[in-house]
């Protein structure tokens, strides 16, 4: 981040130099018809001034060959940029299956991470170097826009769901964060910094920091707290889906859809029960819109995640 | 049907030639008290009052922009305070989006030319415009009240649940300006539309319509079924923030993405409405001062419908990083490639105009030729933000800044100013300095390159929209902007300065000071209230220009 004028922005992500050469290739396709029209303009500009003798006779009667022609061509080239986009834009969204989850709050004006192990930081996130990660975002009240232009990644995070964007960090260093979506007074200082590490120092600094329960812990404690246990534990009286196991199942739903269960399924069973209703269940769960923070319902999900491998619920 | 043979026939004379067509007054000498003006029903008094008006709006545009450049000279942005920044921008926004832009063309140069383009005495309900002009001063008094009694700090796109639940701001006001601004576009749109189908002289076929009258026809259309959607939206946004019914904010139940849906739905339509009407202009300029028929009239039309009904369908394209679902991104990126062929279709006609032609470089051509190179510009880089990954990196940055005021302001803006001096003699009587408008062109289409320009790099390097301060190692480009900015600004006031003085001073223009071939030249200029004699038959399609005759 060096305080001089820089063009381009660095690369520091795998998605960076792949988007680099998508807008390379871009450029030099529209930068070659910008040319081309520009020297035809020129051209006819000069060579048929009104005061030039330039031949003017023998104008083709009809275009409609050169029209087709300038129709079918471009359109061609399009579809081909049209592919390309297509296709790198996919594979932000298509997360590895070993890509780690950090999670995000954003709120008016300030950024807070929060790692699995429980480390939180605010205005800062480390990330390891050459592991993918995955950001889980969401808003605790407007819409914001989590961007990294070192990375040319950008994701709104928007309140009321979560969205998420993957990538593999490719370089150590220090990089800006920037908030994309305007949110109000302190919009353009709504910063932060992005620090990659290398995957020993990373791991040295996740066991940093002032000693808190890990998220799932804190998530089994909350599960508790909110009376979670008391109808979807193993042994309960009441009739409620089974949770261990859960993230990343399919699972069919009573009015015939099948979805899978990922962060947003978690969290919309949370507060809009009556939205996903598990076949073979009665919708009895009550809503705990108002009476529960975005930061809660993440640790709730890492809980449930971890009960997946760990049968000891949550204890670490 | 661009054939040279034939001609058009005004009166029962039938000589095609340029004569008095009437031995009465002009419709500037119908009236001179003010009253006369504000209760006239003349489509061409009424084109006068909205020109003077959105050039006001201009300048208090204008003056918010200029604000906005001097701010940031520095990064660390010390003009003005966040809140004023925030203001400053969503005053620019709001006014040269919905006071200058959209009104522009149609509302200005529509209604003085289209009745006289297709031969009738005037649009098809006069009273109608004139309640189009007085709900769009309303509005925009009503917009103007708001920004003076403390502003509104959402910018012009009125994102919720910021708009609806978190600004503290003058909101529902400036949703109201806009809203009644919204049903002058809805009158106009709707006058326009029943105007050619149903008073188009004798023998003027729909292929016989000039382009300037397809572009404001298409323009028209997607006013009447776009801002409608706008104002229930409006409506939506004002509800939620004046009653906490959850329509928008999740808080209360609502979707913040439902408004995006529904705003675009509406706002990217309106792009077209800014963009048609140039189209239109440069149509008309580019084969008068080539002296060609204009290059495959028929696909020009086709395009400009194509554009106008694809235009529908690409609005997710502002929504591609904002959660909405990939394949909904993949479906609103393919049309929007698609939306570029028919523009790309007119880009290449206008070329071919020139090919063999006989070209003079007055202004109107200076600035219609700066159109066609400006839009092209703005168009391709549309191409980088329609491509899906490479709109996730550019998306809210300042090269989507720099893309859409290619298109509105290199393009809809030089178009207009462009129409001004091509139409000048025929609204005014008189000629402005040739020189002097020349100087301007060419200082303006200077002075916008170096503003814009550097915000494309801007926005790769990584610098985010609406920042009042920024990190340093944006400020060389920043400079850069706002010293284009000065010199852009420079640009815009001189024409004020000579056509104010062609006024009183310049001199007479005849019916036809260009050779021009529209129906509009056939008739004194400035016209007589009835633009016409008696009803002209039309025999020959437009733009009968050949290139051996000056």
């Amino acid at each position: 981040m060096s305080p001089g004028f820089r063009l381009m922005p660095e690369t520091a992500a795998d998605t960076a130099s792949r988007l680099d050469h998508l807008a390379l290739g871009v450029m030099l396709l529209t930068g070659a018809v910008a040319l081309g029209v520009l020297f035809l303009m020129i051209w006819f500009s000069i060579k048929y001034r009104a005061s030039s003798n330039a031949d003017r006779s023998h104008v083709p009667a009809k275009g409609r060959a050169l029209e087709i022609a300038w129709t079918v061509i471009p359109l061609l080239l399009f579809l081909g940029i049209y592919a390309w986009g297509a296709i790198d834009y996919v594979s932000l969204y298509q997360s590895p299956r070993d890509a780690t989850p950090i999670f995000v709050v954003a709120k008016q004006w300030m950024w807070k991470a929060q790692h699995q192990n429980g480390r939180r930081e605010v205005g800062e996130l480390h990330l390891p170097l050459g592991r993918p990660v995955r950001m889980v975002m969401t808003s605790e009240d407007v819409i914001h826009s989590f961007f990294v232009p070192d990375f040319r990644i950008k994701q709104d995070v928007v309140p009321g769901r979560y969205t998420s964007i993957a990538f593999t960090p490719s370089r150590p260093g220090e990089y800006r964060l920037f908030c994309a979506e305007y949110c109000g007074l302190d919009h353009a200082v709504m910063g932060g910094k992005i620090i990659v590490m290398r995957q020993a120092e990373y791991a040295r600094w996740l066991s940093e920091g002032p000693r808190q329960p890990g998220m799932a812990a804190r998530g089994f404690a909350l599960y508790r707290q909110y009376g979670c246990s008391g109808c979807h534990d193993p042994g309960s009286s009441v009739h409620a889906p089974e949770l261990r196991g859960l993230l990343g199942r399919r699972v069919h739903l009573q009015d015939g859809r099948e979805v899978t269960a990922d962060e947003a399924y978690v969290r919309d069973s949370i507060l809009l029960p009556a939205k996903d209703v598990v076949a073979g269940y009665a919708p009895i769960m009550p809503s705990f819109a108002g009476q529960i923070g975005e930061e809660d319902i993440l640790a709730i999900t890492e809980y449930i995640r971890e009960s997946t491998h760990d049968e000891r619920t949550g204890q670490h | 049907m661009t054939s040279a043979q034939g001609s058009i026939s005004v009166g029962e004379e039938g000589d095609g030639l340029a004569r008095p067509a009437s031995r009465g007054r002009s419709y500037l000498g119908e009236g001179y008290t003010i009253w006369s003006w504000l209760s006239t029903r003349d489509h061409k008094r009424i084109a006068v009052l909205y020109g003077i008006s959105i050039t006001l709006f201009f300048f208090l545009g204008g003056v918010a922009a200029a604000l906005i450049r001097l701010q940031l000279l520095s990064p660390e942005g010390t003009l003005v305070t966040a809140d004023t920044y925030n203001k400053l921008f969503t005053a620019h926004g709001v006014i040269m989006v919905w006071l200058f832009l959209i009104p522009s063309i149609p509302s200005v140069l529509g209604n003085f030319l289209m009745p006289m383009m297709i031969g009738a005495r005037d649009l098809a309900f006069p009273r109608l415009n004139l309640t189009s002009w007085y709900l769009y001063m309303a509005g925009g008094a009503i917009i103007m009240y708001a920004l003076l009694v403390g502003g509104v700090d959402t910018g012009w796109t009125f994102y919720t649940p910021f708009s609806s639940m978190f600004s503290n701001s003058h909101v529902v006001l400036c949703l109201v300006g806009v809203l009644v601004v919204g049903f002058s576009s809805i009158l106009t749109g709707l006058n326009f539309i029943v105007t050619v189908h149903t008073l188009r002289a004798e023998g003027m076929g729909w292929f016989r319509l000039p382009l300037f009258v397809w572009a404001n026809y298409a323009t028209a259309v997607i006013l009447v079924l776009a801002t409608p959607v706008l104002a229930m939206t409006l409506i939506l946004v004002g509800i939620e923030r004046l009653f906490q019914v959850g329509i928008f904010d999740p808080a209360l139940g609502g979707d913040p993405l439902l408004f995006q849906h529904l705003f675009w739905f509406y706002s990217h339509p309106a792009v077209y409405i800014m963009v048609l009407p140039a189209m239109g202009v440069a149509s008309e300029i580019i084969p008068c001062f080539a002296r060609r028929p204009v290059f495959g009239y028929r696909f020009m039309t086709y395009a400009i419908l194509g554009i106008g009904v694809i235009g529908f369908l690409v609005w997710g394209h502002h929504m591609f990083v904002s959660g909405q679902s990939v394949y909904a991104g993949m479906v609103f990126s393919l049309l929007s490639f698609m939306v570029a062929i028919p523009s790309a279709i007119k880009v290449f006609n206008w070329t071919a105009t020139l090919y063999k032609g006989r070209i003079s470089f007055s202004a109107p051509m200076l600035y219609a030729l700066g159109f066609v190179g400006l839009f092209t510009v703005g168009g391709l880089t549309g191409l980088f933000l329609a491509a899906l990954a490479l709109d996730v990196h550019l998306s809210d940055t300042y090269f989507v800044v720099a893309h859409f005021h290619y298109i509105m302001v290199g393009g809809s803006v030089m178009a207009y100013l462009g129409a001004i001096h091509f139409w000048w003699p025929k609204i005014t009587g008189r000629m402005y300095s040739e020189k002097w408008g020349r100087v301007a062109a060419i200082v303006i289409f200077a002075g916008f390159n170096l503003t814009f320009f550097p915000q494309y790099l801007l926005g790769y390097a990584g610098m985010p929209r609406r920042y009042y301060s920024y990190p340093a190692e944006f400020q060389v480009l920043h400079v850069l902007s706002s010293a284009g900015a000065m010199t852009l600004a420079v640009g815009y006031l001189m024409p004020l300065g000579y056509l104010a003085w062609s006024l009183r001073f310049g001199k007479r223009a005849g019916a036809n000071p260009w050779n021009a071939t529209g129906l509009e030249w056939q008739t004194e200029s400035p016209p007589p209230k009835e633009n016409f004699d008696a009803p002209p038959t039309v025999v020959r399609g437009p733009y009968a220009y050949t290139p051996d005759l000056p």
